[in-house]
């Protein structure tokens, strides 16, 4: 096994600047994007995720010209994703020098748009976002940042959008996110087993360890977090270095 | 840098990694243009071929915007040529993308998919989007862009099909994903391609770039 397991910390970016919240609320200001971009590639992060959760299509103009200033920054491959509704939108922010768009509400309410960006500019760049959340047992989507229910069970959703030419998923468990009480393992697990395409487990890093149990349980590719790296719980690094000991594949 | 003052050319054929390639150069501190002229093509120091996406769509862009001439012409002189990705799989003979396409047919070779090839019992994920190492072979890299490079140094790849040359002496590097070993660089004459994404793997990808410019 060759394949190093990829560390990708997530920057959710409001009106041009980094934020935090928990359970997708209650945000805080975490500073300049282009900065922390810069910084994280240095430390040793293997990609990078823009999350643009700008509410209004007026603000969100600018988010091209902040994925230019990203890309000038950075050399190592970088996601963008929030509010992307159109293939016009894709080529934007691919052409800005995004390597990657992430789909989520958007898909949800127009499943032809994964397929679209896919044959206009392959599955490597499309990935596919969900939100999902344990409810009576099963794991179900939320859209709208994980506001509105859309009784669809995750695995059926991220089996379609496979087939329609999702390149990769990004499966956020929404009970976790913010809470660092660690990864959901079973659910990632199932998902990654489930389809063919690299799966990215996001919501509730907390330690080194958790990192370490969703590649293992989790069976993930690759792992994202956000408030343990930018409020300097954990360095990249220091991960790195532990994962490394602990037998699992990495990039140093 | 500053001692290089050389024409590089970056091939616009309105597909591809253009701007993280060009984005690259200036991280050297080297100019290159990003062009689909035929004459800035032709005067060029040295030749790069980007590309991610589709490989029907490749040749139909190479050939709508007649490109196929300056590059093989490019090529033939025997100056500096880099392919990089798709830019490496569109250099071979044919892909078995969709069916058949013919390619620059530069290098012969097929580019097949890893769908069709990995073995039964792979659970291998396709695309293969990750950090994968570089495994030295018959050619020593230390006169190479890759003299940089640690052996199973990582690269960052983004792809769903590879390339099989014919003639097995010009790959510089394979690459194994999930046991299955492919071709992921070569170099022949004044053809350096890989397959992997260079300017978009840090510092050991940048010193692809810089070592590849020191030679030209």
């Amino acid at each position: 096994m060759t394949l190093a397991k990829r560390i990708i910390p997530c920057l959710d970016i409001k009106d041009g600047k980094t934020v935090k919240g928990v359970q997708f609320e209650g945000l805080r200001d975490m500073g300049d994007p282009v900065a922390l971009a810069a910084y994280y590639a240095e430390q040793g992060a293997d990609e990078l995720v823009l999350l643009d959760i700008t509410a209004t299509h007026e603000k969100r103009k600018t988010l091209a010209s902040l994925v230019a200033r990203v890309a000038l920054a950075i050399d190592i491959p970088f996601t963008v994703g929030g509010g992307i509704s159109s293939p016009d939108d894709v080529r934007r922010l691919l052409e800005a020098g995004a390597d990657k768009i992430s789909l989520n509400s958007a898909a949800l309410r127009d499943p032809d748009l994964v397929g679209a960006a896919a044959l206009a500019f392959g599955s490597q760049c499309v990935v596919l976002a969900v939100d999902t959340k344990m409810e009576a047992g099963d794991w179900y989507v939320y859209s709208n940042g994980g506001r509105e229910a859309t009784g669809r069970l995750t695995r059926d959703w991220v089996r379609e959008a496979v087939a329609r030419g999702a390149g990769e998923i990004l499966l956020t468990a929404i009970n976790r996110d913010g809470t660092r009480s660690g990864f959901a393992l079973d659910h990632t697990r199932h998902i990654a087993e489930a389809v063919t395409v690299p799966v990215i487990a996001s919501g509730g890093a907390g330690n080194k360890e958790h990192f370490l149990e969703v590649f293992t349980e989790g069976a993930a590719d690759a792992a994202l977090a956000a408030g343990i790296f930018h409020e300097k719980i954990l360095a990249l690094p220091e991960l790195k270095q532990y994962l490394k000991t602990s037998g699992i594949a990495v990039r140093t | 840098m500053q001692d290089i003052v050389k024409k590089i050319a970056i091939v616009d054929y309105q597909l591809g990694n253009l701007y993280s390639v060009e984005q690259a150069f200036k991280h050297l501190g080297v100019e290159a243009v990003v062009t689909n002229d035929k004459d800035i093509i032709a005067n060029a120091d040295a030749l790069v071929l980007p590309g991610v996406g589709a490989f029907a769509d490749a040749m139909e862009n190479m050939k709508k915007l007649d490109l196929v001439a300056p590059v093989k012409d490019f090529v033939a002189t025997g100056k500096a040529f880099m392919g990089v990705c798709l830019g490496l799989q569109i250099l071979f003979t044919e892909s078995e993308e969709f069916g058949s396409s013919k390619g620059l047919g530069i290098v012969d070779g097929q580019i097949r998919k890893f769908s069709n090839n990995l073995p039964d019992n792979s659970n291998a994920k396709v695309p293969q989007i990750a950090w994968n190492r570089l495994l030295e072979q018959q050619i020593a890299w230390k006169d190479t862009p890759l003299k940089e490079l640690p052996e199973g140094g990582f690269q960052y790849f983004v792809h769903s099909y590879y390339a099989v040359p014919e003639d097995q002496n010009v790959i510089l590097s394979t690459t194994r994903y999930e046991g299955f070993e492919y071709c992921s660089s070569i170099i022949k004459k004044n053809i350096f391609a890989c397959q992997f994404h260079p300017e978009k793997s840090g510092e050991q990808g940048l010193s692809i770039y810089k070592n590849w410019i020191q030679k030209i």
